[in-house]
């Protein structure tokens, strides 16, 4: 196995007073899709910009092929996205894909960007005026624009229409078919199942979990149950809510819970099955391990057991 | 598993911004000038701004009074204002544009690509310069037409020489303010410090006409060491033994601070 692409060990980056990671250990080998999931201010921006070089830990390494990532050479091999905010308004779409291309010795000809991502008739028009999607698509595709080796994807398809998202997936697919490696963070389950091998969570600075999909999909509780009864017995939920007669389910199998609940001739209404995002799963078992007085604590997500301390959490 | 997506192996990342080629230096300072100047030129009422402003104050400060018949006061006066026109360019385009610039999302993306600070302030550069000359032109094609005064070519190399030596402190301060403070206090301190040191080193009236309390203070000021610079490299006046010292202690002062603001500066995003 060749040396990982991507390296942090004990990376800690503080603001301040506060601490925004918390010594991250963290290795993203070669032809990784990755996901790294976490709530807002959860460490997930810190970490990037200790990956893509704009900041420098406070402590701890950081390796970017291998070299420190503020180096401009390391980051030859590195392709981003700006955040979508960002685009210079009234630069041309051809005009910032040059800007970008520029940067690296063998670029992708900017006219075959603009057709891969869907944007050739756009070339013209001034970023500013693009809709929300376009400038999202742009964004992504500069991130492919210099044939990196290692793709940091932020968020690539918030606001985008299903269509839209399904095409960038298969862009981000094919990138990775040949070879590429993939960090992708992003706020929809449905993505990360849909892309990457391997997640990572990140809460409170701090890596929760770090595993393979079926790993973390079977160690999290991402379906709430909801229904309203005056009692109800144990169904074996990862984490139970009350709230007079409200009752909020956490379970990884809805299925056989609501099974159980209908076995168990308990009277009850208004029935509701939700899949949460994976984050929100996670939050709440954070929540039940922060807060053991809750009716059940959490149980068998990896990491959680160790108490977690009083990290302050970043304003971001 | 393959390692290799589409270029490189690991051991062979090219190091970007060493060996000339298609990533040379000088080319990526082009890119960034090129890019830089589009952005600013696409929102023209920065650019009437920068440009109008120096000759609207020629028009109104020199063009109007009895001096501007005498050759050696308007050519004197003009040079004033020229560098006037300078440290605007230095302390709004370097100062607030790039307080602005660093507040920016995109200035964030630019350092993540392969590129170092060196061609991006490079083109920071370059962008001020472009923009003083074009100041310079209205100016000077004012001066010309409306007044008497009159620069012999001879003198011509020696007076850009003497307006860019003049404007090193102002380009320290400006990037001071720029690497330093946020786009509000930037814009607030540019425009608090543009008209005192204008006025206070003789820009907008030559030091002749103020009462001698003034006089004594505008000597230690960088724009007066500046203004009798380009004064002298205009008309051949004599020049104050104070001149050379008061500038090299301002301009070594600014870049200290401008030097330390830059380095610390790591974006503006978190604070």
């Amino acid at each position: 196995m060749s040396a990982p692409l991507v390296r942090l060990a004990g990376a800690t980056r503080r603001y301040g007073d506060v601490t925004a990671l918390d010594g991250v250990t963290l290795d993203v080998p070669a032809g990784q899709l990755l996901g790294l999931l976490g709530p807002n201010g959860a460490g997930k921006s810190t970490l990037l910009q200790l990956v893509s070089g704009l900041r420098r830990p406070t402590s701890g390494v950081v390796e970017l092929f291998g070299r420190p990532p503020w180096e401009p050479a390391a980051r030859a091999g590195l392709g981003m996205t700006p955040q979508e905010t960002g685009l210079p308004p009234t630069l041309r779409v051809r005009e910032v894909v040059d800007v970008v291309a520029g940067h690296f010795p063998d670029p992708v000809p900017t006219a075959e960007v603009l057709e891969r991502f869907g944007l050739g008739d756009l070339a013209r028009r001034q970023t500013g005026g693009l809709s929300g999607g376009q400038k999202r698509r742009l964004a992504v595709a500069l991130a492919f624009v210099g044939r990196p080796r290692l793709a940091l994807l932020d968020e690539p398809t918030t606001g985008l229409d299903v269509d839209a998202r399904h095409d960038l997936w298969d862009a981000v697919r094919a990138y990775h078919r040949d070879g590429g490696t993939v960090v992708l963070t992003s706020h929809y389950l449905e993505e990360v199942e849909a892309l990457a091998e391997r997640v990572v969570v990140v809460d409170r600075g701090r890596v929760l979990v770090d595993g393979s999909l079926e790993e973390v999909r079977s160690a999290v509780p991402a379906r709430r149950v909801r229904v309203r009864a005056a009692a109800l017995p144990d169904l074996g939920a990862d984490r139970a809510l009350v709230d007079g007669d409200r009752h909020e389910l956490w379970t990884s199998d809805a299925d056989a819970l609501v099974r159980r609940l209908v076995g168990s001739g308990a009277p009850f209404a208004d029935l509701e099955v939700a899949s949460a995002s994976l984050e929100e799963a996670f939050l709440a078992v954070t929540a039940a391990a922060d807060d053991r007085s809750g009716s059940r604590s959490a149980t068998g997500v990896p990491g959680t057991s160790t108490p977690t301390t009083s990290t302050p959490e970043v304003a971001r | 598993m393959s390692p290799t997506p589409t270029t490189a192996t690991p051991s062979d990342v090219t190091p970007a911004r060493t060996g000339g080629g298609r990533t040379g230096g000088l080319r990526l300072t082009a890119l960034h000038t090129r890019a830089q100047l589009l952005e600013t030129v696409r929102v023209p009422i920065a650019v009437i701004g920068t440009v109008v402003f120096p000759t609207l104050t020629m028009l109104f400060f020199v063009v109007p009074q009895p001096f501007a018949d005498d050759p050696a006061q308007a050519t004197a006066a003009t040079a004033q204002i020229s560098l006037f026109a300078v440290m605007s360019v230095c302390l709004f385009t370097y100062g607030v544009g790039v307080a602005e610039d660093r507040a920016l999302p995109w200035d964030s993306y630019l350092r993540t690509l392969p590129v170092g600070a060196g061609p991006r302030l490079a083109g920071r550069l370059l962008n001020g310069l472009a923009f003083a000359l074009v100041s310079l032109v209205p100016l000077v094609v004012v001066a010309w037409l409306l007044t008497a005064a009159a620069l012999p070519a001879d003198r011509l190399v020696l007076t850009a020489g003497a307006l860019a030596v003049a404007a090193l402190p102002m380009l320290g301060l400006g990037l001071w303010i720029g690497y330093g403070m946020s786009t509000k206090a930037a814009l607030a301190v540019a425009q608090v410090l543009l008209l005192p040191l204008a006025f206070g080193g003789g820009l907008f009236l030559p030091p002749q006409m103020f009462p001698g309390w003034l006089d004594a203070v505008s000597t230690w000021l960088p724009t007066r060491a500046g203004r009798d610079l380009v004064v002298s490299a205009t008309t051949g006046a004599d020049l104050p033994g104070t001149t050379w010292p008061v500038l090299a202690a301002w301009a070594l002062l600014t870049a200290v601070l401008a030097v330390r603001a830059y380095r610390r500066d790591e974006g503006r995003r978190f604070r």
